[in-house]
């Protein structure tokens, strides 16, 4: 049975307990790939939203979702990973946005404000907020991040990509 | 049949994505600089990730599942189109074949992004904003090393004049074409091409390259037929070579 005092609120909250494998200061919910919880009789169904439709990580997020929901007492989980709502890094919460940038990253810039990839050639650096900055190349480490530098401090730096 | 024109349409794709993608893959530890060593690898993980999420909805259609059908056919049962197989040869080439080959490709999706099928519609909507970092890469670099010395520009017009014909060959009709265009599923490979050939210019004006002129150009189809070059069994050898080795094994 599913312990009765379940709520969607709370599934959230145990699922901010999971975080991204390769991003660890980040919460599955906070990048905002959880993007539909329902509660079904004895099941928990989740929609898991790539960020990248080539992600490794997707098979090690669906499986530490069914396995912290196991362990808080829920007997079933589904897992869909679904295109329904194309991934944007606009999901991504404030939260989540300082946690990128604590971490060493800068976080994507609003999506909003440009139409062409062209003006993001430069980026404001994590370390000192500097924006006298270049890019490197928009593809980095994995397919979420591209690489920066910053001509102030003389550091390289990673971007989460905006999307 | 209605799923037949559909599927017709989506194993195209998804083989034109999964066998670029591998070539890409193979510019990983060999790229002229880090950043393009990355650069190509990121683009490989990319287009292997589409072609996974095409297959995808081939299974959902009654296909066999992605591995099965990624690993297990033969080159006369690929739909790719004969381009994407061809060896990468040096960097120039590579670079001339990602710049035609994307824009193409970002062109195509954002076509299927109103496609009446949903399904495909959704994927091509996911696949419109990772494509923007490609074609990005690939104008940048087009760009530059089409206006930059005497050894580029000659060496990016050689291999341009060298890819055309096999670029053409990417809009092989389907059998299917009319009903595609009429069920709302795809516009079809004219108005891709009219387009793609409008993008080009835009890049292109902006160097000392020229544009083949592609009217009096025979384009290399078969592809779309399963009528490859002798290069595709070789790489599907290479690509199925672990998985041929234990079918069934769990990873």
């Amino acid at each position: 049975m599913i312990p009765v005092a379940t709520s969607i609120a709370e599934i959230y909250q145990w699922l901010e307990e999971v975080k991204d494998p390769e991003i660890p200061v980040l919460s599955l919910v906070d990048l905002g790939v959880i993007t539909e919880v329902a509660i079904d009789g004895q099941k928990v169904k989740i929609e898991l939203t790539p960020t990248f439709a080539g992600c490794p990580a997707m098979e090690v997020m669906k499986s530490e979702i069914i396995e912290k929901l196991k362990s808080k007492g829920i007997p079933e989980v589904e897992v869909q990973i679904s295109f329904r709502v194309p991934w944007s890094s606009e999901f991504i919460s404030e939260k989540g946005k300082k946690a990128l940038k604590k971490y060493g990253f800068a976080p994507p810039p609003s999506n909003k404000l440009f139409t062409d990839l062209e003006i993001l050639e430069t980026a404001i650096c994590p370390r000192c907020d500097g924006t006298n900055t270049i890019m490197k190349s928009p593809f980095g480490p994995t397919l979420c991040r591209s690489i920066y530098y910053c001509n102030d401090c003389k550091e390289a730096f990673e971007q989460f990509k905006p999307l | 049949m209605e799923n037949t024109a559909l599927k017709e349409l989506l194993y195209k794709m998804a083989d034109d994505q999964l066998i670029l993608g591998h070539r890409n893959s193979e510019w990983t530890g060999f790229g002229p600089l880090l950043e393009e060593d990355i650069a190509f690898s990121s683009m490989a993980q990319d287009k292997i990730g589409h072609s996974l999420a095409l297959y995808t909805l081939l299974h959902q259609l009654g296909e066999q599942d992605p591995d099965t059908v990624a690993f297990t056919r033969n080159a006369n049962q690929f739909h790719n189109c004969v381009f994407t197989e061809l060896p990468n040869q040096e960097y120039d080439f590579s670079l001339v074949r990602h710049f035609l080959y994307d824009t193409a490709e970002a062109i195509r999706f954002e076509m299927l992004s109103s496609s009446s099928y949903e399904p495909l519609a959704q994927v091509a909507r996911k696949f419109r904003g990772e494509l923007r970092y490609h074609t990005l890469h690939a104008k940048t670099w087009i760009t530059q090393l089409g206006t930059a010395t005497d050894e580029s520009i000659s060496r990016l017009q050689k291999s341009l004049d060298e890819a055309m014909p096999f670029a053409l060959g990417l809009f092989e009709k389907s059998p299917y074409e009319t009903e595609l265009i009429e069920q709302g599923i795809f516009a079809g490979e004219e108005e891709l091409k009219k387009r793609w050939l409008m993008k080009l210019n835009e890049t292109l004006s902006k160097t000392e390259l020229i544009l083949p002129d592609w009217k009096i150009l025979q384009p290399l189809e078969g592809g779309r037929m399963g009528k490859h070059s002798d290069h595709l069994q070789p790489l599907l050898d290479e690509m199925s070579e672990v998985f041929r080795l234990e079918p069934g094994a769990e990873w």
